[in-house]
C-alpha cells in the first residue's frame, strides 16, 4: 500500500497540472465577485424602489453574495472533473494500479481538490464581500458587525461543499458528462424553481444548495425569504449530511465496482 | 511471477474467464494469446486488482496485488486504453505516477529517454500518434523499474518499426531475468517473441507449453507435389504407403514424407512433376483450429439444455 503523503503528493501534481483545474477555479473566483459586484451597485441605485418587505429585512451580506448562484456552476464542475476525467480518460486503471487502496486514492484526491476549493471559495468569498460593501455605499455592513465574520466565512466553505459535493456524485457516477448533466441543470434550476413553488419549497430548503446557503443570511428570512426551519448553522450541517452521503456512495462504488 | 489459480470471471451469465490457473515465469517472454474476447484482458486487469474475481486467485510473487508495498515496483503494466491524460504533459503524467510510489523523479526522464520520447517530455499526450502513445504507456510501466512486465497488445496500431523496437525491448527485458507477460491475439507476432506460450479460448485455458513444443506439436509439415498425371502418382504413392490428399489442379498433399522419397518415387514410375515442394502448416492455422474448437465446444454446451430433455 503506497503512503498517503506519497499519494496526496501524487494527487496535487494531477491537480496543478490541468488546465482545467485554473479555468474552473478563476472562473468561480471572478464570476462570483463581478456578478456580485454588479448586483450591489444596481441594489444601491435602486434601493428605494425595493418593496417595503425586503428593505425591512435588507442583508447587505447576502447581496454582495449574489454572484455565488452562478459562480458556484464553475465550483460544481470543478468538482466533477477532478473525479470525472479520471473514468474520461481511461486514467482510473493507471491509477488504481499505481493505489490499490482505493479508499486511500478517493480520499487523498477530494481532500487534495477539496482544500484547494476551499481556499478558492474563501478568496472569493472575502472579496465579494469586501467590493459588494464597498459598492453598496451607505447600505453597507461591515465585518465586525454580528453574524457578518460567519456569514463570509460560511461563504467559502459552502463553495468547498459544493466542489466536494460534486466530487462524491462523480466518484457514484463515474461520469463527467452524466454528472454535469445531473449537477448543474439542478442547482441552477431546479433548486432555484422549486424553491419558489409553495409547497415543493418546503422539500427544497432541505437541498445542499438551499440549507448551506443559509449560513450566508446575517438577517433570517434575509430579503423578504421565508426563514426556514433550521438556523445557518443547522442549514450547514444539512449540506454536511449531503456532502458525507455523496462520499459514502463515491466510496461504496469505487469499491465494490470493477475499475 | 505471476500465478493464477482457477481464476474465474462471470458477467451476469457470461462466463469470461474460467478457472484459469497457470504461472508467469521470470527469464522468459511468455505469450498470452486468444482470440479477440478470449478473456485476455479481463485476466490482466484481474491481475492488477481492478476487476474483482469472482473466484481464484491472482498473485504476484505470493501477493495479492493489493498488498504490494508500492505496486509499481513489483509490476508495471501496459494496458490497452491508454490511460493517460491527454490535457496533461507527457512528463507530468509520469510524475504523477512516480510519486504515487515514491519513485524517484529523474526515473520519468529516464524512462521518457529509453522509449524515445524526451523531444516531447512537455507535449501533451492527445496530440501523440498512436505509436507515441504505446511509448508513453510502455514508459508508465518501466517506471518503477519492476521485475514484471505485462503487456496487453502491445503492437496494436505500430507500425513495423514500432513493432520490432516493442519485440528487441520485451526479449531484452526478459534476458534481463525479468518476468514478461504479453497478449496478443496474432500467433505470427508470438512466434517471433514469446519463449513460452499460454493459450486461452472463451476464457479457458487451452495450452500452456514452450513456444518449441507448441510449433513441434502444431506444425504439420507435409509435401505438395503438382503433375500433369495425377491419377498414376496417386496410385504410386498409395502403393507404396503414403497418405495423399488431393488439393485439385493436380496438386497433392502427402503427409510425414520427404521431398527425396516423393522425386525418386515419382523418378521410378516416370511420373512427369511440375512441382515438388516441403511445406508446414502456419501456426496460424494451428492456433485457429485450436480456438475455433473453443468456440465450437462452448457454443454447444450453451444449446445443450435446450436439445437434452426430451431428446428430440
Amino acid at each position: 500500500m503506497a503512503s498517503v503523503p506519497a499519494v496526496l503528493r501524487s494527487e496535487w501534481t494531477k491537480i496543478r497540472t490541468v488546465s482545467s483545474t485554473v479555468w474552473t477555479l478563476t472562473s468561480a473566483l471572478v464570476v462570483t465577485v463581478a456578478l456580485g459586484a454588479a448586483l450591489s451597485a444596481l441594489v444601491r441605485a435602486t434601493f428605494e424602489d425595493m418593496p417595503p418587505i425586503e428593505q425591512a429585512t435588507f442583508d447587505p451580506t447576502v447581496v454582495s453574495f449574489s454572484g455565488m448562484l452562478l459562480g458556484q456552476l464553475a465550483m460544481v464542475v470543478f468538482g466533477v472533473l477532478v473525479v470525472g476525467t479520471e473514468y474520461s480518460t481511461g486514467m482510473i486503471r493507471t491509477s488504481l494500479a499505481a493505489v490499490p487502496r482505493r479508499g486511500t486514492f478517493l480520499f487523498s484526491k477530494i481532500f487534495v481538490a477539496g482544500v484547494l476549493a476551499l481556499v478558492v471559495g474563501l478568496a472569493t468569498s472575502f472579496l465579494s464581500f469586501f467590493l459588494g460593501q464597498a459598492l453598496l455605499g451607505e447600505h453597507r455592513t461591515s465585518i465586525g458587525e454580528d453574524n457578518v465574520l460567519r456569514a463570509v466565512i460560511g461563504g467559502g466553505l459552502y463553495m468547498g461543499l459544493m466542489a466536494v459535493f460534486s466530487m462524491g456524485v462523480a466518484a457514484m457516477l463515474r461520469s463527467t458528462v452524466l454528472s454535469l448533466g445531473i449537477l448543474v441543470p439542478f442547482f441552477f434550476l431546479i433548486s432555484q424553481i422549486l424553491s419558489a413553488v409553495p409547497k415543493a419549497k418546503e422539500v427544497a430548503e432541505f437541498f445542499p444548495d438551499q440549507a448551506g446557503s443559509t449560513i450566508m443570511q446575517v438577517v433570517p428570512g434575509a430579503m423578504g425569504s421565508d426563514p426556514p426551519p433550521y438556523g445557518p448553522w443547522g442549514g450547514m450541517g444539512i449540506m454536511l449530511l449531503w456532502v458525507t452521503a455523496a462520499l459514502l456512495g463515491g466510496y461504496t462504488v469505487l469499491k465494490k465496482r470493477d475499475a | 511471477m505471476i500465478e493464477l489459480e482457477g481464476l474465474t470471471k462471470r458477467f451476469g451469465t457470461k462466463t469470461a474467464v474460467d478457472h484459469l490457473s497457470f504461472q508467469v515465469r521470470p527469464g522468459q517472454v511468455t505469450g498470452f494469446l486468444g482470440p479477440n474476447g478470449a478473456g485476455k484482458s479481463t485476466t490482466m486487469r484481474m491481475v492488477l486488482g481492478l476487476d474483482h474475481p469472482t473466484s481464484g486467485t491472482a498473485r504476484i510473487d505470493g501477493k495479492h496485488y493489493g498488498e504490494l508495498d508500492e505496486p509499481l515496483t513489483y509490476i508495471g503494466a501496459l494496458l490497452e486504453a491508454g490511460g493517460l491524460h491527454g490535457g496533461r504533459s507527457a512528463y507530468n503524467n509520469l510524475l504523477c505516477l512516480a510519486q504515487s510510489n515514491r519513485i524517484p523523479e529523474r526515473r520519468v526522464a529516464e524512462v521518457l529517454d529509453l522509449v524515445g520520447l524526451s523531444a516531447v517530455a512537455r507535449k501533451k499526450p492527445k496530440g501523440f500518434s498512436m505509436g507515441m502513445g504505446q511509448r508513453l504507456g510502455i514508459a508508465a510501466a518501466l517506471l518503477g523499474d519492476p521485475q514484471i512486465l505485462m503487456f496487453d497488445e502491445p503492437v496494436n496500431g505500430l507500425d513495423p518499426e514500432g513493432i520490432h523496437w516493442i519485440r528487441n525491448l520485451m526479449k531484452a527485458l526478459a534476458a534481463e531475468g525479468r518476468t514478461i507477460f504479453v497478449s496478443s491475439h496474432l500467433m505470427s507476432e508470438m512466434a517471433l517473441t514469446a519463449d513460452h506460450l499460454i493459450v486461452i479460448g472463451r476464457g479457458k485455458l487451452l495450452a500452456d507449453t514452450s513456444m518449441a513444443d507448441f510449433i513441434h506439436q502444431n506444425s504439420r509439415s507435409y509435401v505438395r507435389v503438382r503433375s500433369p498425371q495425377p491419377e498414376q502418382l496417386r496410385d504410386a504413392l498409395h502403393s507404396s504407403g503414403m497418405t495423399v490428399a488431393e488439393e485439385g489442379n493436380g496438386t497433392l498433399e502427402i503427409d510425414g514424407a520427404t521431398t527425396e522419397e516423393v522425386g525418386e518415387l515419382a523418378g521410378r514410375h516416370g511420373i512427369v512433376l511440375h512441382e515438388l515442394s516441403a511445406q508446414r502448416a502456419s501456426l496460424e492455422e494451428a492456433f485457429m483450429r485450436m480456438t475455433a474448437a473453443a468456440v465450437e465446444y462452448h457454443a454447444h454446451d450453451a444449446n445443450a439444455p435446450q436439445w437434452a430433455p426430451k431428446g428430440v
